[in-house]
């Protein structure tokens, strides 16, 4: 029998709004196929989204889903999480949601450590709202609002999660379907804020603006820029220009924010 | 050689993106009209590639 995709969709939602070749129903997938391998119940799983084409991904899930304000996926989740501990929350979402808009609730969701999945979707674009450059957008791409090309450079996702203070950090494509869901269980089973980083295609607002002249083109793309953390040990630095690393890029066990919060609350009562 | 598995194709969800096409290693599906359809059955190997990838949940692989 084929995977039962369906069983975690609500019903009637399919076919669903994305472009033709949006790598985001892939990921879509492989949350559903991770989920189903670390058992979560749909009335102990919160899956929570902000604003964009990322974060129509609740809509689809039939679980218990929060459809948030711009940018602030994670500071809901970590409302529900803080009302809820024994609940496992998700927050998915692109990276102008997450990174650009909701950077600051992002940060400091990984500072604190907080018990909750993130997965970051990076199609380098602001996609739902007409292709305006996000703070992903790599320098000299093209976007709606830089046509002469993007004078920025790129926040690197996976290091600014590292560097705020994210316990479990990783980063696969969307190409890579089968890693999408080895990732996002490890996250999900580790105690303390994960972030996934998934690298993804946007065909309509992104490829067509940078001459991919396909989504095939741009599928092809991710293949080769990805990199895993253990062949990369490897290669030298000039091997390495203008590839991405992908696998677990971080790990660490640091005290979790629930727990710690409980902690105090138990010590003042009993004081 | 036999088919390993039988590729369901739901129409109506597919949107002819073409990376089932282009990925399979096979060479077993082919797109007509801009939606995919099953031109080589016999040379499927079951390696579940198509549907990993498809985006809009149309292809079903039924390993035999």
């Amino acid at each position: 029998m084929a995977y039962d995709y369906e069983k975690s969709i609500r019903p009637g939602k399919l076919p669903h709004i994305w472009c033709p070749g949006c790598g985001h129903g892939i990921v879509m997938k492989g949350l559903i196929r991770a989920m189903d391998t670390c058992g979560l119940e749909k009335n102990n799983t919160a899956i929570v989204s902000g604003i964009g084409c990322a974060s129509r991904m609740p809509g689809y899930l039939d679980f218990n889903t929060l459809h948030t304000a711009h940018g602030r996926a994670a500071a809901f989740a970590t409302g529900v999480k803080m009302a809820k501990p024994e609940m496992t929350v998700i927050c998915c979402g692109g990276d102008g949601d997450g990174a650009a808009i909701g950077g600051n609730h992002f940060i400091h969701a990984c500072r604190r450590n907080i018990d909750m999945t993130y997965v970051l979707l990076n199609n380098y674009i602001y996609g739902m709202t007409g292709g305006q450059f996000s703070s992903s957008t790599p320098p000299g791409h093209l976007a709606s609002t830089t046509p002469y090309g993007n004078p920025d450079p790129a926040f690197d996702l996976a290091k600014l999660a590292i560097g705020a203070g994210a316990t479990f950090v990783a980063r696969t494509t969307a190409f890579h379907a089968t890693q999408i869901d080895k990732l996002i269980v490890e996250g999900i089973k580790h105690k303390g804020m994960a972030v996934i980083e998934i690298l993804d295609d946007c065909p309509t607002t992104y490829g067509r603006r940078n001459k991919f002249r396909s989504v095939v083109d741009m599928m092809k793309r991710l293949k080769d820029i990805a990199v895993p953390v253990t062949a990369a040990a490897k290669m030298t630095p000039e091997q390495l220009e203008g590839k991405t690393l992908t696998g677990v890029l971080h790990k660490e066990d640091r005290p979790e924010y629930c727990e710690n919060y409980a902690k105090i609350i138990a010590r003042v009562q009993g004081a | 050689m036999s088919a390993k598995a039988e590729i369901e194709i739901i129409e109506a969800y597919c949107k002819g993106c073409s990376i089932c096409v282009e990925f399979c290693p096979t060479k077993v599906l082919e797109m007509d009209a801009f939606v995919v359809k099953v031109a080589n059955a016999d040379a499927c190997i079951a390696c579940n590639q198509c549907e990993l990838r498809c985006p809009d949940f149309a292809i079903k692989v039924h390993k035999l």
